[in-house]
C-alpha cells in the first residue's frame, strides 16, 4: 500500500499525487499522441469520434454527474454546436472565431434553460429538457432558409488560421487538443469554489443553501458550462460527419450521452471518458458478435438497440457505479492487496426518498 | 376558416386522443405515487398490451373480448415483475439511473415486440368499426367513442378500487408514508408491484383499444412522452389533475396540428414547457416546499 508523504504546499494542489497515476495517464497520453503513426485512417477518425464523445459526455458529466441535474436533451447542444458553427464557417468567419461564438451562443442557451429549469427538480427537468430537444430538433428542420432543413446542411472544410486541416491525422490532433484541454479544464473546475458549489448542490440542495450557495445560480452555472462545453463537442462533430441533418440530434443521440455517463459511473471525468469508450467499441465488437451468432439471432433488425439496453439494465442493477466503479474496485484490491475484502465496497441500505416533500 | 362542423370534428377527435393520453398517464401517476419512479417505458407497455391483445386474438380465432382481458392480463404480469425482480434493487439511487433504466427497458421491449411480431405495422379487429351520427352530417367514429367510455369506466373503478376496498386503501396508504405503512403491517413490496401491474394493464387497454386509430407497430409507444407531457401540464401526483392535463393537450394537439402545421406532434411539449415556466408544479398542485 503507497503512503503518500507531502513534503512541499504543492504537493497538496498537484494533479496526480501517486506514481501509478502519472504512468497510467502518461501512457495514454503517450498512445494518443502517437496514435496515428501506427493506425489506419478509419480507425483514426474513429479515435477521433471517440475523444468528440468524450467531450460531450464531460459536458453532461458536469451537469448530471456533477450538479445533479438530469438532462435528456443534451443533444440538443451538439445540434445547436454544430450548426452554428458550421453556419458561421460557410459564411467565412475564421475557425477560432466562430469556436468562441459557438461556445458563447451553446452556453447562454443553456444558462436560459437552466435559468428556467433551476425551479424544477428531477423528472419534471428531465422531460423539460427532452421538450426542449424535440422543440430544438423541430427548429432546426423547420427553418430552412438558414439550416437548409432537412434536405441537409454541407460542413464547410476544417480550416484554422487559413491552413486547411482536412487530412484524418490534422483532424485527430485537433479533436486531441480539445480534448485534454477539456479534460484539464473540466478537473481544475471542481477545485474552484465553483465546481465545489456544483457538488454541494448535487449532494443536498437544502444543506447547500443553509451554507450560503445560491443554489439557482449554481444551478445556471453549471448548465452554461455544460452546455458550452457539450456545443464544442458538436463542432468537432460537425467536421466529423461534414454533412449536417436535424434528426441526427434526436432523442436517441440524448440517449446515447446519457448511456455514456451512467454506465461510464455518474459523478467522476474519468467515467465520461470510459463510457465514450464503450460507446464506441459496442458497435464494433457487435458486429464481430454478429458474425459468430446464428443467423436467425445475429440478422435480427432490433438486436443493437436490446443488447444496448440489456447492457445498461445489468449495469444499473449489478454496479450502480458504473465502469468507474469496477475500475476503482480493482485499482482498491491491488494497491491494499492482500486486504481487500469484498465488504470494503458494501453498498449502503438505502431508502426511498420522496421528492414531493421537498 | 374553421366550420362548425370542422371544430366539433376536431374537438371530438382531440377528446378521444386526450382520454387515450389519460388512461396512460394514470398509469404513470399510480406508479410515480407509488414508487416515485416515473417510468419512461410506459408507452412501450401500451405497445405490448396492443400486440398481446392481437396476439391472443389470433390464437382464439379473432374474438375480442377475452383475448382483450387476457392480454391485458398478460401485460399486467410482465409490469408485476419487471418491479419485483429489477426495479425493487434499485429504490434509493440516483434519479438519473432511474430513469435511464426505465428508458432502457422500453428499448429492450421495442427490440423484442420487433423480433416477435414483426416490425410492419399490424391491425386488429375490434367490434368498434361502426358510426354513430350526433346530428344532421355529423358522424363520429365508434372507436373513438369506445376511448372515452373506457377511460370514464376505467376511472370510476379506479376510483372505486381506491376508496372502498382493503387494497385500494392500503396503497394510499404506502403512497402517503412507506415507513409507517411498514409498520401497520402492510406488505408494502408486494402493493408497490401489484401497482405496477395496474398501471401496466392500463395502458395495455388504453394500447388495444387505441389500435383501430393508430395501427400496431413497435414505434406507438412514443404516445406514452405526450402521455407524459399531458400528466406535467395537469400536475403530476393527482390524477384528476393528470387526465384534466391529457384531456387538455389531446383537444389542442389536433387544433395546432390543421392551424400550424409547421409544429406538426410537438404541439404537448409546447404547451408542457410554457406550463412548466409559468406554474413549475403544474395546474392542480402537489408537491410542497420544506421549511428549513
Amino acid at each position: 500500500m503507497q503512503v503518500l508523504f507531502k513534503t512541499r504546499y504543492e504537493d497538496d494542489i498537484r494533479f496526480l499525487a501517486k506514481t501509478g497515476e502519472k504512468v497510467r495517464v502518461g501512457l495514454v497520453v503517450a498512445f494518443l499522441l502517437a496514435a496515428p503513426l501506427f493506425l489506419q485512417t478509419y480507425y483514426l477518425g474513429e479515435l477521433g469520434l471517440l475523444l468528440v464523445y468524450a467531450i460531450a459526455g464531460i459536458g453532461l458529466m458536469i451537469l448530471t454527474g456533477h450538479t445533479g441535474q438530469v438532462s435528456f436533451g443534451h443533444a440538443a447542444f451538439l445540434g445547436i454546436g454544430a450548426y452554428c458553427h458550421s453556419i458561421l464557417m460557410s459564411h467565412g468567419v475564421p475557425f477560432t472565431v466562430s469556436v468562441v461564438v459557438t461556445m458563447t451562443l451553446s452556453g447562454l442557451v443553456g444558462m436560459a434553460l437552466g435559468r428556467s429549469a433551476s425551479k424544477m427538480h428531477g423528472f419534471y427537468l428531465a422531460i423539460a429538457t427532452l421538450a426542449f430537444l424535440m422543440l430544438v430538433e423541430t427548429l432546426l428542420g423547420e427553418w430552412e432558409s438558414v439550416t437548409n432543413g432537412y434536405a441537409g446542411f454541407a460542413v464547410p472544410g476544417l480550416k484554422i488560421f487559413g491552413i486547411s486541416l482536412g487530412k484524418a491525422w490534422q483532424q485527430y490532433y485537433v479533436d486531441l487538443f480539445f480534448t485534454l484541454l477539456v479534460v484539464w479544464g473540466a478537473s481544475n473546475l471542481f477545485r474552484t469554489p465553483v465546481g465545489r458549489s456544483f457538488l454541494a448542490v448535487r449532494d443536498s440542495e437544502l444543506s447547500a443553501r443553509s451554507l450560503g450557495v445560491n443554489v439557482e445560480w449554481v444551478k445556471i452555472q453549471s448548465f452554461g458550462i455544460s452546455a458550452a462545453i457539450t456545443g464544442l463537442a458538436g463542432i468537432l462533430l460537425a467536421h466529423h460527419l461534414s454533412y449536417l441533418a436535424p434528426d441526427v440530434f434526436g432523442v436517441l443521440e440524448s440517449l446515447k450521452l446519457m448511456l455514456m455517463i451512467v454506465v461510464g459511473g455518474l459523478g467522476s471525468i474519468l467515467g465520461a471518458i470510459f463510457g465514450a469508450i464503450l460507446i464506441s467499441l459496442l458497435p464494433v465488437a457487435l458486429s464481430f458478435l454478429k458474425d459468430y451468432l446464428p443467423a436467425s439471432i445475429g440478422q435480427q433488425a432490433g438486436l443493437e438497440p436490446l443488447l444496448f439496453g440489456l447492457i445498461i439494465v445489468l449495469f444499473i442493477v449489478f454496479e450502480p457505479q458504473g465502469i468507474y466503479g469496477r475500475w476503482m474496485k480493482i485499482r482498491f484490491f491491488f494497491e491494499t492487496f492482500p486486504y481487500y475484502r469484498k465488504s470494503s465496497f458494501v453498498r449502503q441500505k438505502s431508502y426511498l426518498k420522496t421528492e414531493r416533500m421537498r | 376558416m374553421l366550420s362548425f362542423n370542422d371544430v366539433v370534428h376536431l374537438a371530438i377527435t382531440g377528446l378521444a386522443q386526450g382520454c387515450a393520453y389519460g388512461l396512460i398517464a394514470l398509469g404513470f401517476v399510480l406508479i410515480y405515487k407509488a414508487t416515485e419512479v416515473v417510468n419512461f417505458a410506459h408507452g412501450e407497455f401500451m405497445m405490448l398490451g396492443a400486440f398481446t391483445v392481437l396476439a391472443w386474438s389470433e390464437a382464439m380465432g379473432g374474438s375480442f373480448w377475452p383475448a382483450f382481458v387476457l392480454g391485458c392480463l398478460t401485460v399486467g404480469v410482465v409490469g408485476y415483475l419487471i418491479d419485483a425482480q429489477i426495479m425493487r434493487r434499485i429504490i434509493g439511487q440516483s434519479a438519473a439511473s432511474i430513469f435511464i433504466l426505465t428508458v432502457a427497458f422500453g428499448f429492450i421491449f421495442r427490440s423484442l415486440a420487433g423480433m416477435i411480431w414483426g416490425w410492419n405495422t399490424l391491425s386488429l379487429n375490434t367490434p368498434f368499426d361502426g358510426q354513430l351520427a350526433l346530428g344532421a352530417n355529423l358522424v363520429v367514429n365508434m372507436d373513438r367513442v369506445a376511448i372515452v367510455g373506457a377511460t370514464v369506466i376505467l376511472c370510476a373503478v379506479l376510483y372505486l378500487f381506491f376508496s372502498r376496498t382493503r387494497y385500494g386503501i392500503a396503497m394510499q396508504a404506502a403512497s402517503q408514508n412507506q415507513l409507517a405503512a411498514y409498520y401497520m403491517g402492510i406488505p408494502v413490496k408486494r402493493l408497490v408491484s401489484i401497482t405496477w401491474a395496474i398501471g401496466a394493464m392500463i395502458a395495455a387497454a388504453a394500447g388495444a383499444l387505441m389500435a383501430p386509430i393508430t395501427q400496431i407497430d413497435t414505434t406507438i409507444g412514443f404516445l406514452g412522452i405526450k402521455a407524459l407531457a399531458g400528466a406535467i401540464v395537469g400536475g403530476f401526483g393527482s390524477i384528476p389533475g393528470a387526465l384534466l392535463g391529457c384531456l387538455l393537450i389531446g383537444v389542442i394537439e389536433p387544433f395546432a396540428d390543421y392551424l400550424v402545421p409547421e409544429i406538426k406532434g410537438v404541439s404537448p411539449y409546447i404547451v408542457m414547457l410554457i406550463v412548466l415556466f409559468v406554474r413549475p408544479e403544474g395546474l392542480v398542485p402537489q408537491t410542497f416546499q420544506k421549511k428549513v
